[in-house]
């Protein structure tokens, strides 16, 4: 035998999974809302999603050669990051403040501390929160194109009762592209829980600890509840924000605690705070806590300090 | 006791095509290498010199002390060299190199034992060359010289959770007869009453055949059969016995504290074969497998046989190995070349093809948690890894490093494929320096 083999410490295999294919994996659970926000809102939905996708990645390949860096856009974590903020603003939106709130997302929150993995909140809320105090065009809602009865309001800002609950299922009212059509964001919730992309414990105690305040700030209203829980960004934001890894809990309990912390911060500010939704506040507040959280539910050692049970 | 419940692992892929074939024995090799050190514990002494005459069964090397091992010659021929021999520990030992006559002569001694007493078991069993064939190699003499109450459990390993291998599958398919004059001895001389063997549930035809030897034993002792999930690391020693008994063998502390002995399955045969027959350890079946070798088997081969000379019975490689592994593919050492011989704790032999063992770049760290969720231990690789960066020995030791048995679940699963059991391994060696540095001021 004379060719050379490979010298190496165990583990020899591995199991094949890849930053890559996870983000794949969310762009792909991602598809339904984006299609959704689509059709209810017409082509300039399209358009916001385009140029946002298209301005992350080239904000963080740019950023990557200007500093002499390798590149990191394979991993598709930007794509991920500008379409969950395009997801997360209004089809109406001027096209510069997308830009705007692109370079912060990938250049500010992303890049300059260290690149995917060594940011300290998520990209897309931290840019979402950032354009929500500075531009205008992120409080006025944006109507759906598809319908043109007296669309109203966001339900948030009116009480949740004035739209029925199957359009708040279906999306078909005021709100930004990716975060009204209930019906598309579980489609990708589910598509996540089936790749084991994401658990269940950060959604679903959110977007529970959400419903039962709110069933018990509306006087025991079952309806009203459900409509709190089904507008706004709260489902947009448990399912697909709030479980962004880097920014998360890695264990199950924390997680849970995770989901709890931003589900009762989101209703405080809703029924409470100066601004009619909390989602991407609430988030954003609890990605800060997330080292704390690791640290405190660090799961048991078996046979750690002696213990036998 | 039952499990409260499961220890976590990783899914595997199995690849156990060979557990149906049965085991070929192969013509003796031209040459054996015998090193001195094919266990833990003090290396044998060669008591041979070149030019010297030996037969299958002579020793060839003496144990030296009370944990060390008798070495054997596994062919009939003469030795040509006794030479240095560098161990895949790093460390250096003698080897005895023999040139085989190709007639397997068997040496005069070879008789079976009279056992009349516990202690004539021990000593019959310290003479017999035998170790833990699952890997670790400690005497099995020593292991088993232990007070009868305190054995409450003989816990049998016959998980063989490692991909590709299925070595111990053909011992528990092929060599009942062994196991049950091995489980006699041990209830009779040594106190064992009550025995479990865990089994992988991908392993039906051995668990059947395990079933059957409990209920023939009914009478000598209690053997449970306890099928495993098919996940990785069943067969790991704390994972086994919680898995099977439902103690935990806290860290530091060995399966004894606990009242447990585990024994691999190839180990109690050996030790069955032992007693009947009085020949000593000289032979092994090892799995030979891997994209880029021919014939998948498991051969029976002569210990001190080379890589080589084996894959060669096995029709050779089809393409140029890409890595050479002894053992399996989770834990198993790469080596350099084939030309290493088949120890007495080596069960397989793999030559992978690049796209078998192929390796995903390393990426940042995206703190997705399966390396916490995956750790059958509850172990955070990726905060032992920081705080190895940090070189923070109380934070490596509040994480409880030194409970890693590297069973290398967390880089198997890492999509960013971090090297996270590579790095537990370096905290490990970093905080036991950190520990002696300490113990030294004192």
């Amino acid at each position: 035998m004379s060719q050379k083999t490979v010298l190496s410490v165990s583990p020899h295999i591995h199991s094949g999974r890849s930053t890559a294919g996870i983000m794949r994996d969310v762009l792909i659970a991602l598809l339904p809302t984006t299609v959704a926000g689509a059709i209810i809102f017409g082509a300039r939905a399209l358009l916001v999603v385009a140029l946002s996708v298209a301005c992350a990645v080239g904000f963080e390949a740019l950023f990557n050669v200007l500093m002499k860096k390798e590149q990191t856009v394979g991993d598709c974590s930007a794509a991920v990051t500008g379409l969950l903020l395009a997801l997360n603003l209004p089809a109406n939106i001027p096209l510069w403040q997308i830009v705007a709130g692109d370079f912060f997302a990938i250049v500010v929150v992303k890049c300059l501390f260290g690149g995917l993995g060594y940011n300290l909140v998520n990209p897309a809320i931290a840019a979402r929160v950032l354009m929500l105090v500075s531009f205008d065009a992120m409080i006025s809602p944006c109507m759906p194109t598809i319908v043109d009865t007296v669309a109203t309001a966001t339900p948030l800002a009116e009480g949740a009762h004035i739209v029925p609950l199957y359009r708040l299922f279906l999306g078909i009212y005021g709100g930004t592209i990716g975060e009204t059509c209930t019906l598309a964001i579980l489609l990708g919730f589910a598509y996540l829980l089936f790749r084991r992309v994401i658990t269940w414990h950060i959604p679903v105690s959110f977007i529970a600890c959400a419903l039962v305040l709110c069933f018990l700030l509306e006087g025991f209203d079952a309806y009203e509840a459900m409509g709190q829980v089904m507008s706004g960004s709260l489902l947009l934001g448990a399912v697909f924000m709030a479980t962004d890894y880097v920014t998360s809990p890695v264990t199950p309990v924390g997680r849970v605690i995770f989901g709890v912390g931003a589900g009762l911060i989101t209703v405080l500010i809703r029924y409470f705070g100066a601004y009619p939704e909390g989602v991407s506040f609430a988030i954003l507040f609890m990605n800060i806590l997330t080292p704390y959280i690791d640290r405190l539910t660090r799961r048991h050692v078996f046979g750690k300090g002696g213990k036998t049970v | 006791m039952m499990k409260l419940f499961s220890l976590h692992g990783v899914h595997t892929p199995h690849k156990k095509d060979t557990a149906h074939i049965k085991p070929i024995r192969m013509a003796p090799p031209t040459r054996v290498v015998l090193p001195m050190a094919m266990h833990i514990g003090r290396p044998a002494e060669v008591q041979v010199k070149v030019g010297d005459a030996v037969c299958v069964g002579t020793m060839i090397g003496a144990a030296a002390g009370p944990v060390s091992s008798p070495v054997f010659s596994s062919v009939s021929g003469k030795v040509v060299a006794v030479q240095d021999f560098l161990l895949s520990s790093g460390a250096t030992t003698k080897a005895v190199v023999i040139e085989s006559d190709g007639e397997m002569t068997v040496a005069d001694a070879i008789a079976p034992p009279v056992i009349t007493s516990r202690e004539a078991l021990l000593e019959a069993l310290a003479s017999s060359g035998i170790v833990g064939l699952g890997g670790a190699g400690f005497p099995t003499h020593v292991k088993l010289n232990v007070p009868p109450e305190k054995m409450e459990y003989l816990v049998i390993n016959g998980a063989e959770c490692e991909p590709y291998v299925t070595s111990d599958t053909q011992t528990m398919q092929t060599r009942g007869a062994d196991m049950a004059a091995a489980l006699k001895a041990l209830a009779k001389w040594l106190g064992a009453r009550r025995a479990v063997i865990g089994i992988e549930a991908n392993k039906p035809a051995a668990i059947a055949a395990m079933r059957a030897l409990a209920s023939e034993l009914a009478d000598v002792l209690a053997l449970t059969v306890q099928v495993l999930p098919a996940t990785y690391p069943q067969g790991g020693e704390k994972v086994l016995i919680y898995h099977t008994t439902g103690r935990v063998v806290p860290t530091g502390k060995l399966p004894i504290d606990m009242g447990c002995v585990v024994l691999n399955c190839t180990t109690l045969a050996a030790v069955g074969a032992y007693l009947q027959t009085g020949m000593p350890l000289v032979e092994k079946c090892v799995t030979v497998a891997g994209g880029a070798v021919k014939h998948a088997q498991n051969v029976l081969v002569p210990i001190g046989t080379s890589m080589a000379d084996i894959v060669a019975f096995c029709g050779g490689y089809v393409q140029p190995p890409h890595k050479l592994l002894y053992g399996g593919p989770m834990m198993g050492i790469t080596a350099p070349d084939d030309s290493a011989p088949v120890l007495k704790n080596t069960n397989a032999l793999l030559a992978l093809t690049a796209r078998e063992a192929k390796m995903p770049k390393a990426t940042p760290c995206i703190h997705c948690g399966s390396c916490v969720n995956h750790c059958p231990f509850g172990l955070a690789p990726f905060m032992i890894a920081t705080a190895l960066e940090r070189r923070d020995a109380t934070l490596l030791e509040e994480l409880a490093v030194m409970t890693c048995m590297e069973c290398g679940c967390c880089s198997f699963v890492c999509p960013a494929n971090r090297p996270l059991v590579q790095n537990n391994k370096l905290a490990k060696v970093f905080l036991r320096e950190e520990k002696a540095k300490e113990g030294g001021q004192k």
